[in-house]
């Protein structure tokens, strides 16, 4: 079985070391928050200027002055600081981030990332993405393997306008996590029920498997 | 005797000055923190043809959206424009020019502007569409592009509390892209809630020093959340 959104969340929840400092993207990475191992506590950075992000108020307490980089309305924690927009790229850029977590449109063997158009869609923007993944060392991109229609989205090179170069050597995907090694995506771990045969044949980019790929635990 | 008096009467002397073709540097992430009175202020003026730079441009009724109705801006300068239709519509049809800017860089290309930096090499946007055409050079092994500095002709900001002398403390989040947008204009127009008495702010909490303000008024925000998200209790 392919994972849910929420599996995805949870397996990166698990990669989160105690005193880690996180930014996470919109869509499945959100919900990593909601995941994080007991006697681990990790500080989420939101790049709109808030490093300490909390948890969505109470409806007593919301406060226009208090959004995070999605929009929503949320809280400050107990350790949280606040910055201006600057100061909030010079930390991701700085690469003072331990890990970025954050989804994508396609993913290739050269660790390059394509996240933010369609050509040929309205193209709203980048927002941080780009600052992000060229800033952080340690990235997961988080995605579906292939396309509703079968496509890989794990490719020999990203077809699509790129969001970064040659930053992304860590993916999670709906029926695996892979790593990127001198131009080949390796097979690290499998979703449960999920066969090394299905995830090779959704692979269009070079793959190695190694001889004992694991299955993920829930 | 002004001296270091910053503040203005009215919204009408708070913008004059303000005319066709200029660029005007906004605060703001989406809604929030967004210098509203001053951006209506525009509205009203009807200028036209402004560059204007800011990370996002409002929605179709309010924040710097108002301004798209009548045409009043020719180029958006932002890193991201989803949430309007009329935005859409005119990106669409060429009437409008948008200039689509990592929101890191965006942040810095200000912050150099108001620092007297004319441009900066990052590695943000090597190799993808923002790279294309910029100088590149390479650091510590790893390529980096060329980006220029932003000052605009005004800058409109919004803060929270602030004294005559134009020292200036956002609140929470509403800082965001302000004290960057403070720094690089040719003439800073800072709006806030409340303007205190000088003594009252501690010195080393000022988020935006006075050098960088021009004229200083105080007005009433509507302050509209655009997602609003809560918890119930437990």
């Amino acid at each position: 079985m392919a994972l849910s959104r929420e599996q995805m969340a949870q397996w990166v929840a698990n990669e989160l070391k105690d005193g880690d400092y996180v930014n996470l993207g919109i869509g499945i990475p959100t919900l990593v928050a909601n995941y994080v191992p007991p006697g681990i506590d990790v500080m989420l950075q939101s790049e709109n200027g808030l490093l300490g992000m909390g948890a969505f108020p109470l409806e007593q307490d919301i406060d226009a002055d208090m959004i995070n980089a999605g929009k929503q309305t949320v809280t400050a924690r107990a350790g949280a600081s606040i910055f201006s927009s600057a100061e909030s790229f010079a930390m991701i850029r700085g690469g003072h981030v331990d890990l970025t977590v954050l989804g994508a449109f396609e993913v290739d063997v050269e660790g390059n990332i394509a996240s933010w158009m369609i050509p040929g869609k309205l193209v709203k923007g980048m927002g941080g993405a780009m600052d992000l993944v060229a800033g952080a060392d340690n990235i997961i991109a988080v995605m579906t393997h292939a396309s509703k229609g079968g496509e890989s989205k794990l490719l020999s090179r990203c077809s699509l306008p790129l969001t970064g170069a040659g930053c992304i050597r860590r993916v999670l995907t709906d029926l695996a996590y892979l790593e990127i090694e001198d131009g080949a995506f390796v097979l690290k771990a499998r979703a449960p029920g999920v066969s090394v045969e299905e995830i090779v044949a959704k692979t269009a980019g070079a793959l190695r498997v190694p001889d004992e790929v694991p299955e993920m635990r829930f | 005797m002004k001296g270091f008096d910053k503040r203005v009467e009215s919204y009408a002397d708070a913008l004059a000055g303000l005319s066709d073709g200029m660029t005007v540097l906004a605060g703001g992430f989406g809604l929030c923190g967004i210098p509203e009175n001053l951006i209506e202020q525009i509205r009203v003026m009807g200028v036209k043809g402004l560059t204007v730079v800011s990370n996002n441009c409002g929605v179709d009724d309010f924040g710097l959206g108002v301004l798209l109705k009548d045409r009043q801006i020719r180029k958006m300068v932002a890193s991201y424009v989803g949430e309007n239709a009329e935005f859409e519509r005119q990106l669409m049809s060429g009437e409008l020019e948008v200039e689509l800017t990592p929101q890191g860089t965006l942040a810095e290309k200000m912050r150099a502007g108001g620092a007297g930096i004319p441009a900066f090499f990052t590695a943000t946007g090597y190799g993808t569409p923002v790279g294309e055409g910029k100088e590149v050079r390479e650091f510590n092994g790893r390529p980096h592009i060329l980006e220029h500095a932003i000052t605009g002709d005004f800058a409109i900001v919004k803060g929270w509390k602030a004294d005559r002398y134009g020292n200036v403390i956002y609140r929470h989040t509403a800082q965001n892209f302000n004290p960057c947008v403070a720094a690089a204009g040719r003439i800073t127009v800072v709006e806030v809630e409340k303007i205190v008495e000088p003594g009252e702010l501690e010195p080393s909490q000022i988020h935006t020093p006075g050098i960088y303000v021009d004229r200083l008024i105080v007005g009433s925000f509507e302050k509209r959340i655009e997602k609003r998200t809560v918890r119930t209790a437990a």
